[in-house]
């Protein structure tokens, strides 16, 4: 849902600026983008709405709007109080944290590396990272559990962590190599011929020449490790280290289901990840705006 | 002080040969310009002494030490690049300041250095902006200023006018002129314009295929090219160029008879041309006079006139189909479709071989030393 979201949301602003012509086909290609923004946000808002509304008027009106009548913080208050979401939305928060900023610093150092630096074996690793691409890191499921095991990870937040670094490591190495290969040769060579040394050339010149492109990376990479449900259930399933997306199961029963905390929960999980993304888009929009004017 | 000695440097990339053993030698204080037409190899010679690549063979010195796998920051070089390579995200100031920063110096060190610098250049209201706010002459000054601030033993200037536009170029070829006389610094200057090479240069180094051509001062290589490529490339517009046959040989001249039955007469050092022997005549277009009348030596019908107002040049092509270009008279009257005459003085007259090596041509001193002995001896006998 929010993984929608976050690509109509950009584009609708850009289609603005660009298309200027006849009021025909400017209302039109609102129209396309307006009911594709409705039909991506239409669950979220399901979610929001029902989450305030007694377990009644859910199922006796799903799509209706809370009233007096139906008003309840119930769902809220269960979620808060009666299970340890504090504990799995500080997990949720710290794995996705952490996960990302090892990803977009192990991403962008590899991708600096592969592109700028010429070293036996590079062909090699960059078509590792390309297989990464291209084969889900869910196949390999037995075998990183066996690792884990091994490795005495298992029911830890950091076995999560090493996971979701791996998963998002080629997409982020793909991406910012591409950048890189647009900053001018003759900008390193200058810093070079000023005494800078590598790695400050990468941290002072590199990284905020490509901050756009991080903020990109970023969002690919939080959205799926924030949603991830897979790797929590096998890797990290303990009552201490549980992801919210994990933790919001145990609302769903077999037999009963408490749609008011699971309802309040998700709505609860949707929070930081917005704030998150507001905080990349930004970067992602100043980054576009910056490079135009050169 | 510091010498810059090339001695035989390569450059090969893989299989290509780049650098064919280029020997140099930069005195302290020097301002040399690398010039020669694109591909020749005067950018990865400058690339070479800056250590952004590795030399392939021989050795360079700066300063007397051979810095051949020194990193680019320990040869004490400053560069400027063509694309000004500014910082995008930093403002003038930070800049200019970014190396000496890196090395660690103190922040008021800093400060009075990068505006010292910025009152020369006269871009010290420009401090807080950043590169993007700047026009292309504030942002070459903005680069050249991070070149000097750094105290650099040898500035490297790697055509740093090409992206600017005509009166820009001229008002800062000046101020490199000055800021070399103020700097008292080395510098190597790598251009394609003959003109920038000519004004700056103490000493122009002209290549051609990953060769030196030829080395010397402006002056010199203007009056003595080494080879028809030096004499084509120094002036402008281009020497003119006629091949023929030495028809009569005497010491101190030849003729040399050119297709179209005319014959030039040349004031060269004769000695090791054979009559018969197929060469090349050369006369700068300012070395050629228009005249109307008869006694002008080339003849040919005017093609088109460049009006420059102090001057006029002319477009003819003599009766073989060779174009030759006269610098005639500013207001001259002349018309396209015209047939004029061209004169020109024999000690001004370039001739090479079939191998574009030129016979030395003799100064008006040297070519009148027969005279000149002979009114001796008779005035000697006089007496």
């Amino acid at each position: 849902m929010l993984n929608k979201m976050t690509l109509t949301m950009p584009w609708s602003g850009m289609n603005k600026l660009t298309l200027k012509p006849d009021l025909g086909k400017k209302l039109m290609v609102h129209a396309v983008l307006l009911t594709y923004t409705v039909i991506a946000l239409f669950p979220i808002l399901v979610i929001l709405i029902n989450s305030f509304k007694t377990r009644k008027a859910i199922f006796n009106d799903p799509l209706g709007l809370p009233d007096a009548s139906s008003f309840t913080l119930v769902g809220f208050e269960e979620v808060l109080a009666r299970s340890s979401f504090d504990v799995f939305f500080f997990n949720s928060l710290i794995v996705t944290v952490l996960s990302l900023f090892f990803v977009l610093l192990f991403g962008a150092m590899a991708a600096w590396a592969l592109t700028e630096y010429r070293f036996r074996g590079a062909l090699f690793i960059a078509a590792l990272f390309a297989m990464g691409i291209m084969i889900p890191i869910r196949l390999g499921t037995v075998s990183i559990l066996q690792l884990m095991v091994d490795l005495d990870l298992v029911n830890t937040r950091t076995s999560l962590v090493l996971v979701y670094i791996a998963q998002g490591l080629p997409l982020a190495v793909y991406i910012l190599s591409e950048f890189i290969r647009t900053i001018p040769k003759e900008l390193k060579e200058a810093a070079r011929c000023d005494n800078v040394s590598e790695y400050k050339i990468f941290f002072q010149i590199v990284l905020p020449l490509i901050r756009p492109a991080m903020a990109t990376v970023a969002v690919f990479t939080m959205i799926p490790i924030w949603n991830d449900l897979w790797f929590p259930l096998i890797l990290a399933p303990g009552e201490s280290t549980q992801t919210i997306t994990l933790g919001v199961q145990q609302f769903i029963g077999q037999f009963v289901t408490d749609w008011n905390a699971v309802l309040s929960s998700l709505t609860l999980a949707i929070a930081p990840v917005l704030v998150l993304y507001l905080v990349f888009s930004r970067q992602l929009i100043r980054g576009l705006t910056a490079g135009a004017v050169k | 002080m510091a010498d810059v000695q090339l001695k035989q440097i390569k450059k090969s990339y893989g299989q290509v040969n780049v650098l064919h053993g280029i020997d140099l030698d930069i005195k302290h204080g020097e301002f040399v310009v690398l010039v020669g037409a694109s591909g020749c190899g005067k950018s990865t010679l400058l690339r070479l002494i800056a250590g952004l690549e590795d030399i392939s063979g021989g050795e360079l010195l700066i300063d007397n030490k051979v810095v051949n796998h020194q990193p680019p920051a320990k040869r004490g070089i400053a560069m400027v690049f063509q694309s000004y390579a500014l910082y995008p995200h930093m403002s003038v100031f930070k800049n200019m300041a970014f190396g000496l920063k890196i090395s660690g110096k103190d922040k008021n060190f800093v400060r009075e250095k990068v505006e010292h610098a910025a009152k020369i250049l006269q871009i010290d209201h420009l401090l807080e902006r950043l590169p993007r706010e700047l026009s292309g002459g504030q942002r070459q000054r903005v680069a050249i200023g991070r070149a000097i601030v750094r105290d650099p033993n040898v500035f490297l200037f790697d055509e740093p006018l090409s992206n600017l536009d005509a009166a820009l170029r001229v008002q800062t070829r000046v101020e490199i002129g000055k800021l070399h006389k103020d700097l008292d610094a080395t510098i190597i200057y790598v251009t394609h314009d003959q003109v920038e090479a000519m004004t700056l240069g103490d000493k122009i180094v002209v290549m051609n295929k990953g060769r030196v051509e030829q080395c010397g001062s402006p002056l010199e290589l203007y009056r003595h090219p080494r080879t028809q490529f030096v004499a084509g490339f120094i002036g402008s517009p281009k020497m003119n160029f006629m091949k023929g046959k030495v028809s009569v040989k005497t010491e101190g001249s030849i003729y040399v008879k050119l297709a179209d039955g005319v014959e030039v007469e040349a004031r060269v050092e004769s000695g090791a041309i054979a009559v018969g022997e197929e060469v090349t005549v050369g006369v700068r277009p300012e070395h050629l006079q228009e005249s109307l009348h008869g006694e002008g030596r080339l003849k040919g019908k005017i093609n088109l006139v460049e009006h420059l107002g102090e001057v006029s040049y002319i477009y003819m092509t003599l009766t073989d189909g060779s174009e030759v270009v006269v610098r005639g008279d500013g207001e001259t009257e002349v018309k396209v479709g015209e047939e004029i005459y061209a004169d020109y003085q024999p000690q001004n007259v370039h001739v090479f071989n079939a191998q574009g090596l030129a016979f030395k041509r003799l100064t008006a001193a040297e070519a009148d030393a027969p005279a000149a002995a002979m009114i001796r001896q008779a005035a000697g006998g006089n007496t």
